[in-house]
C-alpha cells in the first residue's frame, strides 16, 4: 500500500475528483427539478383521477419503479445514441457533442425515474389534503389556478418535504448509474482513476466518502427546511 | 418480431435465474443481518447502538454501484483479504461478490424498518411478558418479533422490489443475470425496445410475485383479525332469527 492519500493529491487527482463530485451534484440538481415538474404533473393527474391520462401515468409510475434504473439507463442510451451520432455529425459537431450528450441521456433517464417517485409523495401530499379547504376555497369563489397556488400548493408541499428529501437522496444515489454511459462524474471518475493508478480501493473509498458527504449535508439541509416549516406553521396557528 | 422473441426469451429467462438466485440468497443473508443491526441499535449498549447507526447511515448514504465496485475491485487489493482464503473465495467471484454487498446494503434498510417494526410493540405487552416470567429469548420470540414484522412488513415488500432491482447492478461486475443479458442483447440486436420490453417484463412478474408473498404473508400473519370479525359476523346472524 504504497500508495496513499498523498498520492492521489499529488497526482491531481483531487482537482478531477471535485469536478465529478460537482457534475454529480449537477445533475442531481437538474433531474430532481425535472422530477419535481413530472411529479407536480402526474401527481395532480393521478389525484384529481383525470381518465385517459391517469391511466398513462399509473402505466409509467409501475414501469419505472418496478423496472431496474441501469435498464431504463440502457434502453435511453442504446436507443438515442445512434440517431442522436447521426445528427450531430451532419452538423458537424462531433466531438463537441460527447460530454454534452451524455449529460442530456443522464438528465432525461434520471429525472424520469425521480418524476415517478416524485409523483407518489405528490400524490400522497394532495391525499392528505382536507376537502373542505378546497370546498371552502370554492364556495369563496376563488379561481382554480388561485385554489392550487394558494391553498393546495403550500399545504402539499409541507406534507410532501420528507418524502421529497427521500426522492432526492435516492436521485442522488442513482446519478452514479450514468457513469455506465460514460458521463464523468464522480463515479466515472473515480473509475478512471482507479484503472490508471490501479489503486482501485483508495479511489471508490473517496467516491464514497464524497457521495455520503453529500447525502449527509443534503439530510441536514432538509432538517432544517422541516424545522422551519414546523416553526411557521406553529405560528401560523 | 417472432424470430427475435425466439432468440431473446430463452436467453432473457436464463438470466431471470440469476436474478431470482442473486435475491433470494441476498434477501436471506441480509434479513438476517438487518434483524441483528435493529436489535444493536436499540440495546442500551453505546457502543452497539452507535456501530448500528453508524453502519446503517454508511450504507444508505452510498450509491450501491460504489459497495460493489469498492468489494469487487477495491478489496481484492488488500493483502489482509487476499491471503485469507474464505474472504478471498467471497470477494473473487463476481456474484459472489454482488450477492455480499447486496446483503449488507438491505441490511441496513432492514434494520431500519425493523427498528421502526419494534419500536411500535407496545410497552405494557413487554411489561406483561415480564411479569410472566418469560426469559429475554422468549419474550421476543412470542411477542416482539411477531408483533413487529407484522408492522414492518408492507415496507419490508418495497425493501424486497429495491433489491430486486439492485442485483441488476451485477452485471456491472461480470454477472450475466436479466440486466447483463439484456445488454448484451441490445448491443448485438439493436432491438432495443423489444428487449426492453422482454427484460421488463420478467422484471415485473418478479416483483409482482414478490407482492403476492407478501400479501399471502400479510393476510396470514393477520388471520387473527379475520377471523375474530367472521366469527362475529357468524354469531350476529346465529342470533338474529
Amino acid at each position: 500500500m504504497e500508495f496513499g492519500l498523498w498520492q492521489v493529491w499529488e497526482a491531481g487527482w483531487v482537482t478531477a475528483i471535485l469536478r465529478g463530485a460537482s457534475i454529480t451534484i449537477l445533475v442531481g440538481l437538474v433531474s430532481m427539478a425535472a422530477g419535481l415538474v413530472i411529479g407536480i404533473v402526474c401527481g395532480l393527474i393521478k389525484w384529481a383521477r383525470i381518465f385517459p391520462l391517469s391511466l398513462l401515468v399509473d402505466a409509467y409510475t409501475s414501469l419505472v419503479r418496478g423496472v431496474p434504473e441501469l435498464l431504463i439507463i440502457y434502453l435511453l442510451f442504446f436507443s438515442s445514441v445512434e440517431f442522436v451520432t447521426k445528427v450531430v455529425t451532419a452538423f458537424g459537431y462531433a466531438g463537441v457533442a460527447e460530454s454534452g450528450y451524455a449529460f442530456v441521456i443522464a438528465v432525461i433517464a434520471i429525472g424520469a425515474i425521480s418524476g415517478a417517485y416524485s409523483t407518489e409523495v405528490v400524490r400522497g401530499g394532495l391525499g392528505a389534503i382536507p376537502d373542505g379547504h378546497i370546498e371552502a376555497a370554492r364556495a369563496l369563489g376563488l379561481s382554480g389556478w388561485r385554489i392550487f397556488s394558494r391553498i393546495i400548493a403550500p399545504q402539499m408541499l409541507r406534507i410532501a418535504v420528507p418524502g421529497i428529501n427521500n426522492v432526492w437522496q435516492t436521485t442522488i444515489k442513482d446519478t452514479a448509474l450514468v457513469s455506465v454511459v460514460g458521463l464523468q462524474e464522480l463515479m466515472r471518475v473515480s473509475f478512471i482513476g482507479a484503472n490508471s493508478t490501479r489503486h482501485p480501493f483508495i479511489f471508490y473509498l473517496i467516491a464514497a466518502v464524497v457521495y455520503l458527504l453529500i447525502t449527509l449535508v443534503s439530510q441536514a439541509g432538509f432538517d432544517g427546511i422541516e424545522r422551519l416549516l414546523r416553526l411557521r406553521t406553529r405560528k401560523a396557528v | 418480431m417472432i424470430d427475435l422473441i425466439q432468440l431473446a426469451a430463452p436467453v432473457l429467462l436464463k438470466g431471470l435465474w440469476v436474478t431470482a438466485a442473486l435475491t433470494f440468497v441476498s434477501v436471506l443473508i441480509g434479513f438476517n443481518l438487518g434483524l441483528g443491526l435493529a436489535l444493536m441499535r436499540l440495546s442500551s449498549n453505546r457502543l452497539l447502538s452507535g456501530f448500528a447507526k453508524y453502519y446503517s447511515n454508511v450504507f444508505r448514504g452510498t450509491p450501491l454501484l460504489v459497495q460493489i465496485f469498492l468489494f469487487y475491485y477495491g478489496l481484492g487489493q488488500l493483502s489482509l483479504i487476499k491471503d485469507n482464503a474464505a474472504l478471498w473465495w467471497v470477494i473473487s467471484d463476481g456474484a459472489r461478490c454482488a450477492v455480499l454487498a447486496l446483503a449488507l446494503n438491505t441490511a441496513a434498510y432492514t434494520s431500519e424498518i425493523l427498528r421502526g417494526g419494534l419500536m411500535s410493540v407496545p410497552v405494557g405487552l413487554v411489561e406483561a411478558a415480564q411479569a410472566c416470567g418469560m426469559s429475554r429469548m422468549l419474550r421476543f420470540r412470542r411477542i416482539e418479533f411477531p408483533l413487529a414484522i407484522r408492522q414492518a412488513l408492507p415496507a419490508y415488500g418495497n425493501e424486497l422490489i429495491l433489491v430486486v432491482k439492485g442485483t441488476s447492478l451485477a452485471s456491472t461486475i461480470t454477472v450475466l443475470e436479466i440486466t447483463g443479458y439484456a445488454k448484451r442483447l441490445m448491443s448485438q440486436t439493436f432491438a432495443i425496445f423489444e428487449i426492453f420490453a422482454i427484460a421488463g417484463v420478467l422484471y415485473l412478474v418478479i416483483n409482482l410475485l414478490l407482492i403476492a408473498i407478501v400479501r399471502v404473508l400479510e393476510r396470514f400473519l393477520m388471520r387473527h383479525e379475520t377471523s375474530s370479525r367472521r366469527k362475529s359476523v357468524a354469531l350476529t346472524q346465529v342470533d338474529l332469527p
